[in-house]
């Protein structure tokens, strides 16, 4: 006898514990089955685009802390880069390596939250979560070292960055350097090899090769999907085309690789700080830039590889003291495209964790 | 301690009136008991889990945060208590007792020492089976009376995963009374010249298991699972009617460390220290293996899990099972510590063989 | 590093292909008409030599007088970009192709824009608002709304 049964929707966010923030999803279920779903966003969108076009360009630094704010470095940087290829301004030398130095311990930073919050929503209860917290603090002391702040830095400037780094910075940097290849280890040991975690992860919310470029997912996302593409190495920004390193990239696009992957790229930024800390030239650490600046009129696109993927500005000048357009093109909204395509037909359990291993920020999904 | 020494002598329950002294004594001692050791548990775990996290745990209230249940305690009682307006009221009232009240009627069986036990029934283990799996309805309840998705997928869980593992469960202790040769828990410690753990080591692993996963431990927290469904069956839940669901939670914990302490690890008995001492420090230690668990291991898929009972622990208990009999049958007694090493063997082979070939199954459903 | 195809150059080969279909091109983009966008996009994408299976972002920007549609495309496979325009003219109801069907990532940006600057796009599966509500009046990135 055939058992008479209805899919029932499940709404599950904005207030959960695993939708990272305010995301809302509407998930159609068949007992535990995944039959549909339906993202819901716009919980936190401020209208950063907007704001932005009444402020001046130095104003808005601020407002691209906001955006990721577990990454504001990276944001940061982002926007200063296109500011200064919409202006035409030069970096000094020594400060291209101290972004450097910063971003990539950013993505360290970020990468921590982003695996320890998906093993989170595995169930391990919370314990890697806090050993990469642990981690994650000493990054915080050092970027407090260079700009006082610990979660909406500030560092990044047009033409630079805002101060040179103090004297302790460097040994503390040195110190955090050593240890840290140790601690991925341990990460690494704690649940990589794990049967549970692999039965949890490996196999599930494939996203393939193909899908990845066609949806434009870009970071971890895209090189869990077996692409070479990492903007460090495909356009270098910055003084990253004089730094080794490698990209790693997964096999098949489940979740284990996306995992996989942000761990071995917190070992690859380890190695760029290294190179970067060794090659760290001596001199000024910002070109002196008008307050009100006024770029010429025309348009600009930077980007940069973040943590979670591809971060792009394109700004749009009218040669006023303002942007025109101010336009983040956020890797976080757009990785999220293939949602449904990676959760239909699994279960309850696995869509946190795919939701999980897209590792998003909903500030900078819904600006 | 003093009434331990004194009671089974003196006072015999055929004494005239002695039985209804005995029942007393006994109720009021199991109360305090349980409540004592519930808080006892709560801020072991809690400190412990703060060791585990690289934290440090409550640790304000009282010395060393010994009071954090007592001030839990008032918090939750205070606090409103809430009914969902289109639940099932009576049985939304009624599930924490249904829950709680057959937890705290194993500890009838226990014996703390020789011969200190409620009631020394004769069919003691199969009352505990019995009266275990009767906690399930109270869940259930809980989840259907909220009124709430999340609470009946909770349920659903719940209902599956309790009737699967009753019978490894089940299979894995009917080794132990074979060797025993009685089902009365009092005379199952008498019989452990070495502990069971030895002889039973297959049965052992399965029964841990098993009740892990009947008590709703990692990787078995299915039902209230936080990152999924936020906390399942109980998610309607305040108050005082919380307390209470979170009560059964410890007091099914309790309750089965202190049947693995009687059935495998030799009860009350031990040298040198007081019997009920050896009880104490053999319950805290299988709680603290429990504990150790949830506080490393994610979480398995609700398939996995069913797999995993009727894949892994069934067909293993029931090889173990026809091992045991074997061996009561066949081996004359005094080769007790040959079959101990028969058995340890037996266990590795057995794991090596499940491991190559169970593999934690269930992946995406087309829908 | 990746290579940012001159507009011209682009617009000579699409020109060939498509007659009519460039409005203006210059070093950094080219500007298409509207209405053989989606063939342009089309030719874009499955041209060897250019390739671009890579939509990376979409912008509009408010002229008052028009609508730019900014796409940024981009070749993983030869590492290049380039920048194409794309622009609208009616403000009352702006309407462009969309171009989910050849590049899927498109599809929340493009609901994005639908929400926040007012263009509905064309063959888009499921044009809704994306962050603000249902109901909500006026579209917040366009120049007039205050």
């Amino acid at each position: 006898m055939a058992i008479k049964t209805e899919p029932f929707v499940i709404n599950v966010g904005p207030q959960h514990p695993s939708t990272h923030g305010v995301f809302r999803m509407r998930l159609t279920l068949d007992g535990e089955v995944i039959v549909d779903v339906e993202p819901v966003l716009g919980y936190l969108h401020r209208g950063i685009e907007k704001l932005a076009e009444g402020r001046t360009y130095t104003q808005n630094i601020p407002f691209t802390d906001r955006l990721d704010y577990l990454a504001s470095m990276s944001n940061n940087l982002a926007y200063v880069l296109a500011v200064e290829k919409l202006a035409g301004i030069p970096v000094p030398e020594r400060a291209e390596y101290l972004r450097v130095i910063i971003a990539e311990l950013q993505r360290i930073a970020s990468h921590l939250v982003g695996v320890g919050a998906f093993l989170n929503d595995c169930g391990a209860f919370m314990t890697p979560l806090l050993y990469m917290f642990r981690e994650r603090e000493k990054i915080l002391d050092l970027f407090e070292m260079v700009c006082g702040q610990r979660l909406t830095y500030n560092y990044m400037r047009i033409g630079g960055v805002s101060h040179d780094i103090p004297a302790e910075f460097l040994p503390a940097l040195d110190r955090f350097v050593t240890t840290m290849p140790g601690f991925i280890d341990e990460y690494d040991q704690l649940l990589a090899e794990n049967e549970i975690l692999l039965a949890r992860a490996k196999g599930v919310g494939i996203l393939p090769e193909e899908l990845a470029i066609n949806i434009s997912a870009s970071g971890p996302v895209l090189r869990g999907s077996g692409v070479r593409w990492d903007i460090r190495k495909a356009d270098p920004y910055s003084v990253y085309d004089r730094l080794e390193f490698d990209i790693p990239t997964g096999s098949v696009g489940d979740c284990y690789d996306r995992y996989w992957v942000r761990i071995q790229e917190m070992r690859q930024s380890v190695r760029i700080i290294r190179q970067a800390v060794e090659q760290l030239p001596p001199g000024e650490v910002r070109t002196e830039v008008p307050h009100l600046l006024h770029p010429p009129v025309g348009e600009a696109y930077g980007h940069i590889e973040a943590p979670k993927g591809e971060l792009g500005f394109y700004l749009v000048s009218d040669n006023s003291i303002a942007p025109y357009r101010f336009h983040v093109r956020a890797p976080t909204l757009i990785n999220l495209t293939a949602l449904r395509d990676m959760m239909i037909g699994w279960k309850v359990a696995d869509a946190v964790a795919i939701f999980g291993s897209i590792d998003i920020c909903l500030a900078e999904v819904d600006r | 301690m003093a009434i331990f020494n004194y009671y089974p002598q003196t006072l015999s329950p055929d004494w005239p009136g002695g039985y209804w002294l005995h029942w007393g004594v006994f109720v009021v001692i199991i109360l305090v008991f349980v409540m004592a050791m519930i808080m006892g548990f709560i801020w072991f775990e809690r400190r412990g889990l703060g060791r585990f996290q690289v934290r440090l745990g409550p640790n304000r209230a009282g010395p060393f945060g010994l009071l954090q249940p007592v001030a839990d305690a008032i918090k939750v009682l205070i606090k409103e208590d809430i009914i969902p307006a289109k639940g099932d009221k009576l049985v939304h009232w009624l599930a924490p007792v249904v829950a709680f009240v057959p937890a705290l009627m194993i500890f009838a069986v226990v014996p703390f020492h020789d011969g200190a036990l409620l009631a020394d029934l004769n069919i003691g283990i199969l009352y505990v089976v019995a009266v275990s799996s009767v906690g399930v309805v109270g869940i259930f309840m809980a989840g259907w009376g909220s009124n709430n998705k999340y609470s009946l997928i909770g349920a659903m869980r719940a209902v599956a995963q309790m009737v699967s593992y009753e019978i490894p469960l089940a299979l894995s202790i009917i080794g132990v009374v074979l060797i025993a040769g009685s089902l009365s828990m009092n005379s199952i410690v008498e019989a452990q010249s070495i502990p069971f753990i030895l002889l039973q080591p297959l049965g052992f692993i399965i029964y841990f298991l098993a009740a892990c996963a009947e008590i709703n431990r990692t990787p078995f927290d299915l039902l209230e699972a936080e990152s999924e469904i936020v906390a399942g069956f109980h998610i309607e839940y305040s108050g005082m009617k919380f307390a209470m669901f979170y009560l059964v939670e410890y007091c099914e914990v309790l309750a089965i460390s202190a049947i693995i302490t009687t059935l495998f690890l030799g009860g009350w008995r031990g040298p040198l220290l007081p019997p009920f001492l050896w009880f104490l420090i053999k319950v805290f230690g299988v709680f603290f293996l429990i504990f150790w668990v949830r506080s490393t291991i994610p979480r398995l898929r609700i398939d996995q899990v069913m797999a995993f009972a009727w894949k892994c622990l069934l067909p293993l208990a029931l090889i173990n099972l026809v091992i045991t009999g074997i061996e009561v049958i066949a081996l004359p007694p005094a080769l007790l510590w040959t079959v101990m090493f028969l058995n340890l063997a037996i266990v590795v082979l057995l794991a090596l063989l499940w491991s190559k070939f169970f593999r934690l199954g269930g992946g995406r459903v087309e829908v | 590093m990746t290579l940012a195809f001159s507009g011209e150059e682009i617009a000579s080969q699409v020109e060939e292909h498509l007659p009519g279909s460039i409005v203006d091109s210059s070093q950094d983009s080219l500007v298409v008409n509207s209405e053989s966008w989606l063939a342009v996009a089309t030719f874009l994408k499955d041209t060897p030599g250019l390739d671009f299976d890579y939509l990376t972002s979409i912008t509009a920007v408010d002229y008052y007088d028009y609508f730019e549609m900014v796409y940024h495309l981009t070749s993983l496979k030869h590492n290049h970009s380039l920048v194409v325009k794309t622009r609208c003219y009616e403000r009352e109801k702006p309407s462009l192709p969309s171009v989910v069907s050849l590049w899927r990532g498109a599809d929340l940006q493009e609901r994005e824009i639908y929400d926040l600057m007012g263009i509905s796009f064309d063959g888009h599966p499921n044009l809704k608002r994306i962050f603000l509500w249902q109901g909500f009046q006026g579209h917040p990135l366009r120049k007039d709304y205050l």
